[in-house]
């Protein structure tokens, strides 16, 4: 059992509310870094120092939020009404278990049973504003003692391997996959220059933390480490999947929101070919990642993206290979440890 | 002064997003005799510091307070000659309703201001599919009465648009008017300011009217990158319950401030801020934010290093139109609860909510004993 | 002269230069402004930054960025399919009714052929992902290209009279007005100049939101193409080819600074310039990142304008050419009285 991989995915920290995420994390790094702070949107940032070979800072961004609910009103039946904190399928929403609030109140989202439907509605889908979360509250009053009007809601999901040892299911793989990962670096051997990791806030809802942690970080190159939407389902067609999970780490070239740096993405190929860690060049087009904000921070910053292809993504449960996450460690570690400043350099 | 004659002073100037100095110019001799000092910077914002009487030995903290005095309005895009006359066609600034245009009047500010009318071909003449369409902006014409060689000369393109609407009062201390998004905020940071005279504030504050906000959120991000203040509080509109708004989330019209929460919020400076109002037995509503609040807050929050915002909304019905109306007793309201929020502020506020930040949660047993918030919902 | 002008906009849009591979774009630029700078620098995105110091004794020189993308549109390869085929995402703004029957040229030379899948409508036009590139390859293996590859599109150079067309004239055109600009500027320039050959304006303005927050300009000029409303059935606009340069006052992504649109006018007046007043609804230019970055630009546009934006076939006249030319010269030498 990844018991690194099992604390961080049951741990709560949708978008905005990310605090005991931080913590556990902070727990998780503080015997491995040189230092660690959090800045003024909760970004947790540490410096783990390096052998002073390279005079070069490297900024490694894992974001620790995740997608979730927020409960906007209490309506007088004692039922929560909610929205979205990115981007979410209404059709993943029914028949979940959810954990609301600091408290983490059970609730459930119910709909009309199937028995009183017309046959019309079996296939509609319903709305996120037509649907309520119920924590057995009788009243507004009962309810309001135990929720309030801002709290989060996230998906009740426990960690499992499945069978073959080689599987992972839970939720929010997107992104604490990423964070497991960047803790294994920082408990690694010192890299040749200051590593900054950023476990950032906010990304799921428009890459809000990553603006001011790289703005802070003033690094000379960054990688940022990811779980990225698999669609690796049968599909008569000849179309090739966007990444199809085990079959290795997801590289960029370019999504919605970046161009990677095409010497940094070549370095990490050539690290992979050499080494023999198998990776995959995801499907260049749609998707953004904290690279779309790091990139452009202060006067520029060469970046790229490294990801374990997730299935299932935004929804309460996702699947992910083990072997994708131990390659996601090996290739960052062995992309981190060749690098050099020159390899950056533009004309 | 009296809250409707600053409203009234503060809404009737004009300032389309783009070209506020008209609005600036009636906020400046407002604010000048409250601050230590006031500029306009090169973005069009304005920025009136108020010194606190916090220790010189180090730099004291400071707290940027941001309305925007950009309100929506209209630019000249074509100059089309009908019959001898000029007629201007426009394109909005900022998210304009265009449903509430035909039959307005507007003033085109070119070599000098003209007054001209909204106008458009009537239903009769329109083809049947465009009936029961609003106009667009190729259908409406602004019309300043004149010949197309007199328009030539005084009106180019690009020239700005400002809408007219003397504000008016409706029963129960409510006003409409245009521009009261967002000259109701600056109207309650003008209150705040002149609450201060009378308190002693330890910190800094810097009232920034904020150019802009309508489209790029251009002067929060300027103002908030040069001021570099320690903490900010944004002030905007909220959209309160009205006609076709009946949702049960939105704040009730002289309900109080409603106070931001959500990612877009630092989760110390709403603490402060409903701290303060609990102080002065005030009554908020709370508006949760899923992602971006929409405001100058969501601008502010990711300037240079990260700064801590907290929002506060004023309930106002029929956002975006010439008839926007507010109470003003939630004007006065929140200028009050700035001001307390502000005269609170020591130097242990910024420890303070860095520190909250990592303090763990303390599970309650029942939840009965969280610290429930005077929730206007509620 | 005429000549050499010509030859200077087919050589820059001929080049390849997709947002992101800009590379080639700088090592043509580069030799060619060299000998106007005090300084030139790459950033880490790619932009190539060339800095004319204020002459000595200069009162109140100012920081004026001014800013030409060297990237055009393209496609990148997103799928290689068993017989050899390549389906593609875009870079930038690339419409679909574009695409069909046209060519596309890969960094390695490779040219391919746009088709598109079975249509049972001939007047519907399928959306990006339904066209395909043929390379000529009949399977995966002996595919010349990879995905992830990127290609511009395909297509010379033509003068004709007045007008000229190219594939990229957008924004090759404003990196031809920067550099005869700086070619005619005095070797003593009253204020601080930063000529950004900016990268990635297509997907973003991303190169030149980093050069400015690297340069902190107190001016901001964009040099841009911008559209017209005098085709058949255009969606109206006062813009036309021919009658001059144009002074941006409002794109959809941003209102120019109304200080330096006056600025502009009035030097035009000075230099009897003919140009003319834009308000576009629809698209936004370097500008735009420029003048939100730090405490704030005074920022603007000088706009070429163009017909057929985001088409293989651009076309501008070699009077806007002139006249933007002239104008920013005449914008730079001068008091920044804004």
């Amino acid at each position: 059992m990844n018991d690194l991989l099992k604390q961080l995915t049951e741990a709560i920290g949708v978008s905005g509310a990310e605090k005991e995420v931080r913590l556990l994390i902070r727990d998780l790094i503080a015997d491995y870094v040189d230092e660690w702070s959090v800045d003024a949107m909760g970004n947790l940032v540490a410096i783990r120092r390096g052998t002073g070979q390279y005079d070069m800072r490297v900024l490694i961004d894992a974001h620790m939020d995740e997608v979730g609910l927020l409960i906007t009103d209490i309506d007088s039946g004692g039922m929560l009404k909610f929205t979205n904190v990115g981007g979410f399928d209404d059709r993943a929403l029914l028949g979940k278990v959810v954990q609301v609030g600091p408290d983490k109140i059970t609730g459930v989202i119910g709909a009309r049973a199937i028995h009183l439907l017309k046959s019309s509605e079996y296939s509609k889908v319903v709305k996120m504003d037509a649907m309520r979360i119920d924590i057995g509250a009788k009243s507004k009053e009962a309810a309001s003692a135990k929720v309030k009007v801002g709290d989060y809601a996230a998906f009740v999901t426990e960690y499992e391997e499945l069978d073959s040892d080689r599987t992972a299911i839970g939720k929010a793989f997107d992104n604490r996959a990423g964070c497991a990962a960047l803790i294994e670096l920082l408990r690694g051997e010192r890299y040749p220059f200051d590593l900054v990791a950023a476990f950032t806030v906010q990304e799921e809802v428009g890459l809000r933390g990553a603006r001011i942690a790289a703005f802070n970080a003033r690094a000379d190159a960054a990688l940022v480490l990811e779980c990225t939407p698999a669609y690796d389902l049968p599909n008569e067609k000849d179309v090739s999947p966007n990444v199809a999970m085990g079959k290795g780490v997801s590289v960029y070239i370019m999504d919605s929101r970046t161009i990677q740096d095409p010497r940094f993405v070549a370095h990490i190929m050539a690290t992979g070919d050499a080494q023999g860690i198998p990776y995959q060049v995801r499907q260049p087009g749609g998707g953004g990642t904290n690279t779309g904000m790091i990139q452009r921070a202060g006067a520029g910053i060469p970046a790229a993206t490294l990801a374990v292809p997730g299935r299932y993504a935004h929804t309460p449960t996702m699947m992910i290979s083990l072997d994708d996450y131990h390659n996601i460690v090996r290739l960052a570690d062995a992309t981190l440890r060749t690098l050099t400043p020159d390899i950056l350099r533009r004309a | 002064m009296e809250t409707f004659d600053l409203l009234k002073q503060l809404t009737e100037a004009p300032g389309p997003t783009g070209k506020e100095e008209g609005a600036a110019a009636v906020i400046e001799p407002l604010w000048r005799p409250l601050v230590d000092e006031i500029v306009a910077d090169r973005v069009g914002s304005l920025v009136g510091i108020k010194r606190g009487a916090g220790p010189m030995e180090r730099p004291r903290p400071s707290i940027l307070l941001a309305a925007h005095l950009d309100e929506l309005g209209l630019m000249v895009s074509r100059i089309v000659e009908h019959g001898g006359y000029g007629f201007l066609r426009v394109t909005g600034l900022g998210g304009v309703d265009r449903r509430h245009l035909f039959g307005q009047t507007a003033v085109v500010h070119g070599v000098k201001p003209l007054t001209g009318v909204l106008g458009g071909l009537p239903y009769s003449y329109l083809p049947e599919q465009e009936r029961d369409k609003a106009f667009s902006y190729e259908t409406l014409v602004l019309d300043v009465g004149l010949p197309v060689e007199q328009v030539r000369e005084l009106v180019s393109i690009g020239d700005f648009i400002s809408f007219r609407q003397p504000l008016r009062k409706l029963g129960n201390g409510r006003v409409a008017g245009k521009a009261l998004d967002n000259r109701s905020s600056v109207a309650a940071v003008t209150i705040c300011l002149e609450y201060l005279q009378g308190r002693r504030h330890m910190w800094d504050v810097i009232a920034v009217a904020t150019s802009q906000e309508e489209t790029t959120y251009l002067g929060a991000y300027t103002s908030a990158y040069a001021q570099r203040p320690d903490a900010a509080v944004v002030i905007d509109v909220t959209h309160a319950k009205g006609p076709g708004s009946s949702e049960s989330e939105l704040a009730e019209l002289g309900g109080g401030p409603v106070l931001g929460i959500g990612a877009n919020v630092h989760p110390g400076l709403f603490k402060a801020l409903r701290d303060a109002a609990e102080a002065l037995e005030m009554k908020v509503g709370i508006e949760p934010h899923a992602a971006g609040s929409g405001t100058d807050a969501y601008a502010i929050q990711v300037a240079r290093e990260g700064i801590p915002t907290g929002l506060i909304g004023i309930p106002l019905r029929y956002m975006h139109t010439m008839v926007e109306t507010i109470d003003m007793a939630d004007v006065e309201r929140v200028g009050r609860l700035l001001a307390e929020m502000i005269a609170r502020l020591d130097d242990h506020f910024m420890d303070g909510i860095r520190e909250d930040m990592m303090r763990p949660h303390k599970p309650v047993g029942n939840g009965a004993e969280q610290n429930a918030t005077k929730d206007g919902n509620a | 002269m005429e000549n050499a002008m010509n030859d200077l906009i087919r050589t820059l849009t001929e080049a390849f230069g997709p947002s992101g591979f800009e590379d080639a774009m700088r090592d043509l630029i580069r030799p060619l402004v060299e000998p106007y700078a005090d300084e030139i620098t790459v950033d880490s995105l790619g932009n190539l930054i060339v800095h004319k110091n204020a002459a000595a004794g200069n009162k109140n020189p100012q920081k004026v960025m001014i800013a030409a993308h060297m990237d055009e549109i393209g496609v990148m390869v997103s799928h290689i399919t068993e017989k050899g085929f390549l389906r593609f995402t875009n870079i930038g703004g690339v419409f679909s009714h574009t695409l069909l029957g046209g060519r596309v040229r890969f960094a390695n030379g490779t040219i391919g052929v746009i088709g598109s899948d079975r249509s049972d409508d001939r007047n519907a036009i399928h959306p990006l992902n339904k066209h395909f590139i043929d390379v000529g390859a009949t399977s995966r293996e002996d595919c010349p290209v990879r995905v992830g590859d990127s290609a511009q599109f395909y297509r010379p150079f033509e003068v004709r009279g007045r007008h000229l067309t190219a594939k990229s004239m957008d924004d090759r055109i404003g990196c031809v007005v920067a550099i005869e600009a700086l070619r005619r500027l005095p070797e003593a320039v009253a204020h601080d100049l930063y000529f950004v050959f900016s990268v990635q304006e297509e997907v973003g303005t991303r190169g030149a939101e980093a050069a400015a927050n690297g340069i902190m300009p107190d001016v901001s000029i964009a040099l841009d193409v911008t559209l017209t409303g005098d085709v058949p059935e255009a969606r109206p606009m006062d813009v036309s080819l021919g009658d001059g340069p144009a002074i941006k006052v409002k794109d959809s992504g941003m209102i120019a600074h109304a200080g330096l649109v006056r600025l502009m006018r009035r030097r035009a007046e000075a230099a009897g310039i003919e140009y003319q007043l834009e308000v576009l609804d629809g698209g936004s230019t370097d500008a735009r990142a420029m003048q939100l970055a730090g405490p704030g630009s005074a920022a603007g546009c000088i706009s070429i304008p163009c017909r057929y934006v985001h088409t293989p076939s651009e076309t501008v006249d070699a009077g806007d050419v002139e006249g933007a030319i002239r104008l920013l010269v005449a914008v730079l030498q001068g008091e920044m009285d804004y």
